[in-house]
């Protein structure tokens, strides 16, 4: 975009010094973007676009942006951009100053998808010759959506001036979409049609099989729809490839949100037998207090925003382990070896925290941004890959051998085995049970908090978060064995893809039916998951 | 496992709900009930739809403060009696039959999903009590009882439908839905409208989801998929509620562009995307009978007394908050027709009321108790604003059974006397068909 820019900078130097007869060409098409409505701007763009001079580029990257105006006094269109309460307005083609103005002097000339549409089709024509290969890229990419015929005879001088291999590529396929579909296809041989549909082919995404479906589906000649309806179905087999691989990573990226959401009860619930329903509240509380660090880093250091997220892990952890701390030491402590009690209680306390959050922070939904490192997708192969899926799963699996060490290598994990597995005797051994209970309390509620930093990315910040979530964990952890952090990593992600292989089949409704079911079989054969504790623990 | 909690929250939540509600109840000074004329807000300020319907509490709060300041009603003053029925539909039941039989209101401002007002609607006509429903619904109900002011099929899903296949040249279309009534009753009119208008079946795909469902990746990949035939390709969503920020989300990363496939929702507006960044949902459409960002002095006075009552100047305005608007407006000037506010007699006086709405027209009560309305398309701005694209050139007036489902295409409802019937059936020429 930057560079977009620059160049653009570029080019208006030089059209101001050299060109003031272009720009008097220019004038009359200029004026017409401001009159007729949608169809009228339409028009004109069109018009603007086809006297194929660069001088327009920046009026259609002005109207894009939406920063063109109509001043109301005169009629004239305007680049127009806020300042303050009023606007600044600058002449379109000469980009001389033209004095401010207040709101209600100037009218937006608005855009809609069509327009949108047009606009980036004339942008990529008047753009193939720029000499930044990233602006002729997303240019060669803009006519291979738009098949602008008009665009050819530019296409192809830019073919052969291209010296950049991916850029040329892009190119070549965008003329292939051209000849494809245009009126050209008529008059071309064989071979040519041959190789345009490997070009085509060999660009092997979506947007090529749309081109190639819709050849095969349209009224051209019966050698290029053969062609087309082979290149489909090579293109097909691929796609479907990469489809299946795809679902597997969907499958690990769902597994790895339910691993994150159920790790922390596999603390609270799975080793000290706490059934906690509060647990998804304290997701919720982790998600709002990422919400709060953004709003200090709006309000205070909006230029350190990416690293917000980094901030609010920390805190995140702190706030929600210290409410799990004390609603150990207020309410759960007065009830273990009491489940059922437990079970309300800890209900009504979910209930509780919602409505409280609620009241303060309001009913809607808040929102938290994503950095711009979680922005976004980048391509594998045939695979998409969206960034803040990748460190979703890359945090679930960090958090789970992070928890993983502290149980088997630290003396606070230590102390916790001890307590859970025979509480007597570790108190006999001098360790203060009670205080245990509270900090392992808290690290589950903590964990817990951690995940909500995550889902806050992938989800709605509402005070119903958790509940989502809340059922989810308990399946997790039951599957996977009470008690046992692996079971809980394999059943997070057998039950994630398991999930998300039968969508495309059953659907979301179905396919969420049948994961249940079948999770009640397998407890039917299995009553303690997948991983079952041995031993003198499990009487405990 | 889900129905297992959905019956241990009722059990709760209906708990939670009853103390709230009695709360709400209580901070009501109790006065007599003569000098005061008692209006009833039953929307959830609790549990799940707590997020659409607590803004419409305050909008209804809002009007009869304004009511008052301009004298009341009859010469007696309004009083809101405000209860929570906690996202419990069983719970709305309850509560509306608390409003009109212990608090005796006159008429009753509320509901917003479809399960809730079934679930309150013999319960009005029962007590012959006078219900304002004002979110947009699926249609094939019209009772005595209820004055619906939002919109029915016909006011938003086919004025939408019909604006892609004009506008957009869409010939294959995504119909997406959560799994519950609405979504479905809508769809099911939306595809017989789309074969009636030569839409091939192969070209209709229809995806049902879970309430709050939030991973949205693989059918995102697969409207995609479903989008790349070589036919301009449309998502029609009828998603409902939380599951719509992630689904955006989802569609923002994947890169789902508005220009490729448009997304035209029933569900999405201001106060949804409050919670988004906007920014990669560029030009993706909501159909709606009101904006925000429609430029009228009307329209201009509520936002600036809405911002002004609430004290918050980032708060939005929505379609149902006009709904609110419109039909507080109109009980108003039937009360003030019939001298009284005596259910029966006003609901005889609603019938052709007309005042003005807030998109620079006047919408009119009709026979069928709903009512006349613009329709209206926005895209997506960068700001959360929808930049209207589109509006019918007349009033739409609503149609309560669908012409285009085989069940209720020969039913019409009039509620003037001498008919006074909700399902007359035109063919047998007799009153009672579907729904009776």
């Amino acid at each position: 975009m930057r560079r977009a820019l620059r160049w653009l900078m570029a080019v208006c130097v030089v059209v101001a010094t050299s060109t003031a007869a272009y720009a008097a060409d220019l004038r009359p098409l200029v004026q017409a973007l401001g009159s007729g409505g949608y169809s009228g701007t339409e028009k004109a763009l069109a018009q603007l676009s086809e006297a194929g001079d660069p001088a327009a580029v920046p009026v259609i990257e002005a109207l894009q942006a939406g920063d063109l105006y109509v001043r109301k006094s005169d009629g004239t269109v305007v680049v127009a951009r806020k300042s303050g309460d009023a606007f600044t307005l600058t002449d379109p083609l000469t980009r001389a100053a033209l004095g401010d103005a207040p709101a209600a002097a100037v009218e937006k000339i608005r855009i809609n998808n069509s327009l949108r549409r047009a606009i980036s089709a004339s942008l990529g024509a008047l753009t193939l010759m720029s000499p930044d290969a990233g602006v002729r890229r997303s240019a060669a990419d803009a006519v291979f959506k738009s098949r602008d015929a008009s665009a050819l005879e530019t296409l192809s001088a830019a073919i052969a001036k291209e010296q950049d291999k991916g850029v040329r590529a892009a190119m070549e396929q965008a003329r292939a979409a051209i000849l494809l579909t245009g009126e050209a296809a008529s008059k071309m041989t064989d071979a040519d049609i041959q190789a345009a549909t490997d070009t085509l082919t060999a660009r092997g995404d979506r947007d090529a099989l749309v081109l190639l479906n819709m050849v095969a589906g349209s009224g051209a000649s019966d050698v290029t729809k053969k062609l087309a309806a082979a290149a489909v179905s090579t293109l097909e087999q691929k796609l479907a490839f990469w489809a299946a691989l795809q679902n597997l990573w969907y499958g690990l990226s769902l597994g790895s949100v339910l691993l994150l959401a159920a790790i922390g009860l596999a603390v609270t619930f799975g080793v000290m037998g706490v059934i906690n329903m509060a647990h998804g509240e304290m997701v919720m509380i982790g998600a709002y207090t990422t919400f709060l660090v953004q709003e200090f880093f709006r309000a205070h250091a909006p230029g350190l925003f990416d690293l917000s997220i980094l901030v609010a892990l920390p805190a995140a952890f702190l706030v929600s382990g210290g409410v799990g701390i004390i609603i150990e030491r207020s309410v759960i402590r007065w009830l273990y070896g009491r489940p059922l009690e437990t079970l309300l209680a800890t209900w009504g306390l979910s209930l509780a925290l919602q409505q409280a959050v609620r009241s303060i922070f309001g009913p809607t939904n808040r929102e938290v941004g994503a950095p711009s490192w979680m922005s976004g997708a980048f391509e594998l192969g045939g695979l998409t890959i969206t960034y803040g899926r990748l460190w979703i799963v890359i945090f679930a699996f960090a958090v789970f051998a992070a928890l993983l060490v502290a149980l088997k290598r630290t003396w606070f994990g230590l102390s916790i085995r001890a307590v859970t597995q025979n509480r007597p005797m570790a108190n006999a051994m001098g360790i203060r049970t009670a205080r245990v209970d509270a900090l392992t309390f808290g690290l589950g509620s903590g964990i817990a908090g951690l995940a909500g930093v995550a889902l806050s990315q992938i989800d709605n910040v509402s005070p119903n978060l958790g509940q989502g979530y809340i059922l989810d964990s308990f399946m997790v952890v039951v599957f996977g064995g009470v008690g046992n952090l692996w079971g809980t990593l394999v059943g997070a992600l057998t039950l994630g893809s398991m999930n998300k292989f039968l969508e495309p089949y059953a659907g979301a409704v179905l396919g969420k039916i049948l994961v249940l079911i079948f999770i009640i079989l397998f407890i039917q054969r299995r009553p303690r998951g997948l991983f079952a504790l041995k031993g003198r623990a499990v009487e405990a | 496992m889900r129905t297992k909690q959905l019956t241990a929250s009722f059990g709760i939540s209906a708990l939670a709900g009853l103390a709230m509600g009695a709360m709400a109840s209580f901070a009501m000074p109790a006065q007599a009930a003569d000098d005061t004329i008692k209006v009833g807000i039953l929307h959830s300020l609790s549990g799940t739809m707590a997020i659409s319907e607590t803004t419409l509490k305050d909008v209804m709060l809002m009007l009869i403060d304004e009511q008052n300041k301009k004298g009341g009603l009859l010469g007696k003053k309004l009083e809101p009696v405000v209860v929570d029925p906690a996202s419990n539909w069983p719970l709305f039941a309850e509560k509306a039959r608390e409003l009109i039989s212990k608090d005796k209101v006159s008429a009753v401002f509320g509901c917003w999903t479809s399960v809730s007002r079934k679930s309150v609607l013999p319960v009005f006509e029962e007590l012959n009590n006078i219900l304002f429903y004002p979110v947009q619904y699926e249609g094939e109900e019209s009772s005595r009882n209820v004055f619906y002011t939002g919109a029915a099929p016909n006011q938003q899903a086919i004025p939408a439908v019909d604006y892609l296949m004009s506008k957009e040249k869409v010939q294959r279309w995504v119909l997406a839905g959560t799994d519950y009534v609405y979504p479905r009753t809508t769809n099911k009119i939306l595809e017989a409208y789309l074969k009636s208008k030569g839409v091939k079946p192969e070209d209709i795909m229809i995806n049902y989801t879970p309430f709050g469902h939030s991973d949205w990746q693989s059918i995102v990949a697969d409207i995609k998929k479903f989008g790349s035939a070589g036919k301009k390709t449309a998502v029609v969503s009828t998603i409902n509620g939380d599951a719509n920020v992630p689904f955006y989300k989802e569609l923002g990363n994947q890169g789902v562009k508005a220009q490729d496939i448009p997304v035209v929702a029933f569900s999405v507006g201001e106060e949804e995307l409050a919670g988004i960044d906007t920014k990669p949902l560029l030009g993706h459409l909501a159909a709606w009978n009101y904006f925000q960002s429609v430029e009228t002095p009307a329209n201009t006075d509520f936002i600036k007394s809405w911002k002004a009552y609430t004290k918050n100047d980032k708060r939005v305005t929505n379609d149902p908050m006009e709904a609110h608007y419109i039909g507080f407006n109109m009980w108003v000037k039937a009360v003030e027709a019939a001298g009284t506010t005596e259910p029966d007699k006003v609901i005889d006086a609603m019938v052709g009321v007309a005042v003005p709405n807030l998109t620079g027209g006047y919408s009119a009560m009709l026979p069928n108790h709903h009512i006349t309305k613009p329709v209206l398309i926005g895209e997506v701005q960068e700001n959360g604003q929808f930049d209207v694209v589109s509006k019918t050139s007349g009033l739409v007036p609503g149609d309560e059974w669908s012409d285009y489902l085989p069940d209720s295409k020969d039913l019409i409802a009039d509620w003037r006397k001498p008919m006074s019937c909700g399902n007359f059936n035109v063919k047998t020429g007799k009153c009672g068909g579907k729904g009776s």
